[in-house]
């Protein structure tokens, strides 16, 4: 595992300079002033991972850089990360109790990278337990972030356990699906680098797929946890959908944040209005497509992508085509596309063709951003895990399914959240793995 | 329209208002002077004129707070580093050009009546309209004889300033220095020496704070440090007690010009209000400039014009008879904590620090449900706190999630997080009030206590009576 994988590439810096500056040191100091530092702070209990806010922002304002970092990572330990792409105008920020007062809330998730990214200046590690505290071992299947919290929780208490990623770098989405203007690929991997300095062993490009694969897993380790994430992206199921400007979302962000995609021109369609598909739009501008239309079949109040993301895609110039639906792709010569559309409207709660409002628009890319599957293919194999409405059961507060050995958590438990949740998730199984395991040996 | 004048402070200075500027830096020349009158400054007392010393570098720190530069300001530097002719010829220009405003001589020589008396009648042709005794530099002087080395003894100060009256023309005022155990005597001293008016305070012993990587305390003079004289916001409740306690003693009360950590019209007004005939600014125009004189002159007048006042002395003194001694204040008043639940915006300052600072009285539990009684009976603030850090909370995804997130209830804050106060256990001690960072939010309301008003000194005379 290494950032050799990922091209230091100066066009792709400069087209996706980060969305944020950081806060000047000072700025940092003044900001963490402002704190009024809460009793039971709203934003510590906004936050699924309950990181102690005004306990690292008063370390900030202290100077106790370190303590202020090791209280983060204590509670999160992708702090950096999440400090990084949490909307926290949902979360911390947004529970601000500023807010009430009509004043700016406490930037939080600035002030939680400053401190991270003094941590990483300094080059400190984070403490763990004597390794083989806990005779246990866990492997933890997917290498986004729920398996990593997993990971690292084990560790840190003196646990063994192994990440097993089907591709060639760990990480997840955070490494290959969120846009690099928030989180460059190479800032997830070196925070994967820190967790496996905590001990966690890694196992890249290791597809488990089959139920032998399974087995031999459940041969080796004492309990597996389930950080699969969700599956492939949805397809959009009309003609023309194999046409080959067609890529999905996070395939292409996938793609360019590895390299593999450099450059685009011309008109470029995204189908969809979430999170994902306002990430693929933005980076279709900042590759270099001229036009950037979002398609989206329902109105503008029903999109699901937060509000702030959809200012930054306007900011970015996308333009938006509300309760259209795409109907068929055609192929032109020189790899043109054309896409079919209809207009729609709500009739009784069901989706309306709108008569004669057919128009095709020319372009020479179409992006699906309709979310994505579940990744039912193994789910199938795996005995007394219950899979229903394609996520998987857990406990709430264990992470535990109907297989007392299996635990599962993040997006493939709670349907597509965030970073953060699928963070809590996996921390939350470590603790109840050790905890059972304690019992067990008790 | 209000007249914020002074006439005739300690018998005869005039100045078109009462901020003056303390003898200091900002007094350090002619020139400074002068555009400190444009400015608008009332007064200036003329920084130290004696015996020409030589200074250290550095010579100033200061304390931060909370992200605010200079709470406080320390100073090691000495009196005037220019010669007495220098700063004569220079006060002779600024009062023909500047008739109306107020030039006072700052002095300080060494301890013999003919010093003292070459150094007034040289000043007093330069044609200052006063004269202030330095007794108060704590450093440098002091180890000369001079400065808080004369205003820590009575007996000499009362010696020096009869030693001036002997010859003064202008009125006399003695800076008086707070590093001492009761500046009241130094007051007396003064006032039996026949001095016209004091000054007060001067600034007080301090070290402002010591380098964690140098471990060499501030300012750095070469790798050492010594004690200097701290003044700025800082020193302000301090200084008004010092003002309080001088004159309410029939004794040591003269015309008193106000200083410590005066930078707006608000704390000008206090001082006024506890008697002073004027202030003086200093550390405030070190920080900001002149300028800050515009502010505090046309603040003053629209305070006296909201509250019906004409004059300086239509309020001068009238806080005064309000400072007693605790024993005369009233046992049976009572005030409890309110909290406008309109108005809380949830941050629960009050709840910890009346826990953990105070009388356990404020509760989070108008959803659980109020126990009272025996303060035990509540769940700790700790326990509070682990609560929620072990409850399960996700991001809100959906517009459906997103609209509940953070919605609250009857008032803007969830009724939860709305402290409950137990009337009967809170003191009134005010701390809930303090910490609240919402203007109005907690108040403190009288509760009748059907009890007529008793001080300790009359319950305890009352008890001798009943003993005997």
């Amino acid at each position: 595992m290494s950032t050799a994988a990922l091209p230091d590439d100066e066009q792709l810096r400069a087209r996706f300079g980060e969305l944020k500056p950081r806060l000047a040191a000072q700025a940092a100091v003044i900001e963490a002033d402002r704190c009024l530092n809460c009793f039971d702070a709203p934003c510590t209990a906004a936050c699924p991972t309950h990181i102690d806010v005004p306990g690292f922002i008063k370390r900030i304002a202290s100077g106790n850089l370190r303590g202020s970092a090791l209280r983060i990572l204590d509670a999160n330990i992708l702090g950096a990360s999440c400090a990084r792409v949490c909307p926290v105008d949902v979360l911390c920020e947004g529970a601000c109790v500023l807010n009430r007062q009509n004043r700016k809330p406490i930037q939080i998730g600035q002030l939680q990278r400053h401190a991270m990214d003094a941590f990483w200046a300094s080059g400190e590690r984070v403490q763990t337990a004597a390794p083989g505290t806990h005779k246990l071992r866990v492997a933890c299947i997917g290498g986004g972030p729920a398996s990593l919290a997993c990971a690292a929780e084990l560790c840190r208490q003196g646990a063994q356990a192994t990440v097993i990623e089907r591709r060639d770098l760990p990480g997840g989405l955070n490494t290959y699906g969120v846009a690099e203007y928030k989180l460059r690929a190479a800032d997830s991997v070196r925070e994967v680098e820190m967790i496996r300095h905590l001990g966690v062993e890694f196992r890249c490009g290791v597809d488990v797929s089959t139920a032998a694969a399974l087995e031999a897993l459940e041969a080796e380790f004492d309990c597996i946890f389930l950080g699969l994430g969700l599956g492939a992206m949805q397809r959009l199921n009309i003609p023309g959908e194999e046409a080959d400007g067609v890529m999905n979302a996070l395939e292409l962000i996938a793609a360019y944040k590895t390299g593999h995609l450099r450059e685009l021109h011309g008109t470029v369609v995204v189908v969809g209005a979430g999170n994902t598909a306002i990430d693929a739009a933005n980076a279709a501008r900042r590759l270099g497509a001229s036009t950037v239309y979002m398609v989206y079949r329902r109105s503008e109040s029903e999109m699901s992508a937060f509000d702030f993301e959809y200012e930054h895609a306007k900011q970015e110039g996308v333009q938006f085509l509300w309760n259209r639906l795409p109907v068929a792709i055609r192929e032109e010569a020189h790899g043109r596309l054309l896409l079919d559309t209809v207009q729609v409207r709500q009739q009784d709660g069901k989706l309306e063709r709108v008569p004669e409002s057919e128009a095709e628009i020319a372009c020479h890319m179409v992006i699906p951003a309709i979310g994505q599957s579940p990744l039912t293919q193994l789910l199938e194999e795996l005995r007394g895990v219950e899979v229903r409405d394609g996520k998987i059961v857990a406990d709430r507060v264990t992470g535990q399914t109907g297989n007392p050995r299996y635990y599962a958590g993040g997006d493939c438990v709670n349907g597509g959240r965030e970073v953060v949740d699928a963070v809590a998730g996996g921390k939350r199984a470590a603790l109840a793995i050790l905890k059972t395991a304690e019992v067990a040996c008790a | 329209m209000p007249d914020i004048g002074v006439r005739n402070f300690a018998g005869k200075i005039n100045s078109p208002n009462p901020f003056w500027l303390a003898s200091a830096p900002p007094t350090n020349t002619g020139e400074m002077i002068m555009r400190a009158f444009d400015a608008g400054w009332g007064g200036a007392v003329w920084k130290t004129i004696g015996e020409p010393i030589t200074n250290v570098s550095s010579r100033y720190s200061a304390t931060d707070w909370n992200g605010q530069r200079i709470m406080g300001f320390n100073n090691i530097e000495l009196i005037s580093d220019r010669t007495v002719e220098q700063n004569l010829r220079e006060m002779a220009e600024v009062k023909k050009r500047y008739p109306k405003n107020a030039v006072i001589a700052s002095l300080m020589v060494a301890s013999t009546r003919e010093a003292w008396h070459e150094i007034v009648t040289r000043t007093e042709d330069a044609g200052a309209d006063g004269l202030e005794l330095n007794f108060g530099c704590p450093h440098g002087m002091s180890e000369r004889g001079m400065g808080s080395a004369v205003g820590q003894v009575p007996e000499y100060a009362e010696m020096i300033t009869a030693w001036v009256k002997e010859k003064a023309q202008t009125p006399v005022l003695v800076k008086l220095t707070p590093n001492i155990s009761d500046i009241r005597t130094v007051a007396r001293a003064a006032k039996r020496g026949g001095a016209d008016g004091l000054s007060a305070i001067n600034t007080i012993n301090s070290i402002t704070g010591i380098d964690l990587d140098t471990f060499v305390p501030r300012p750095n003079v070469d790798g050492k440090s010594s004690h200097g004289g701290y003044c700025g916001p800082a020193v302000k409740p301090i200084a008004l007690n010092m003002v309080q306690q001088i004159l309410a003693d029939q004794e040591a009360a003269l015309p008193l010009s106000g200083i410590g950590g005066i930078g707006t019209w608000r704390d000008a007004a206090e001082f006024l209000l506890l008697g002073c005939g004027t202030v003086q600014v200093c550390t405030a125009v070190m920080h900001y400039g002149y300028r800050i004189v515009e502010d505090m002159a046309e603040g003053l007048d629209n305070w006296m014009r909201e509250k019906g006042f004409k004059t300086l002395e239509d309020f001068r003194g009238l806080s005064l008879n309000r400072v007693t001694e605790w024993k005369h204040l009233n046992l049976n008043y009572k005030i409890v904590a309110h909290v406008d639940e309109q108005k809380c915006i949830g941050c629960d300052l009050c709840h910890i620090a009346c826990w953990d600072g105070a009388h356990q009285c404020i509760h989070l539990d108008r959803v659980t449900g109020p126990v009272d009684g025996h303060v035990e009976l509540h769940p700790i603030p700790a326990g509070k706190e682990t609560e929620s850090r072990t409850s399960i909370a996700e991001t809100p995804v959906t517009r459906k999630e997103r609209a509940t997130a953070f919605a609250s209830g009857p008032y803007p804050t969830p009724l939860e997080r709305i402290p409950r106060v137990d009337e009967t256990e809170c003191v009134g001690c005010n701390l809930c009030s303090l910490v609240c960072p919402v203007d109005g939010c907690i108040t403190m309301v009288q509760v009748d206590t059907g009890l007529k008003p008793e001080t300790w000194d009359e319950r305890t005379r009352g008890a001798a009576c009943g003993a005997e």
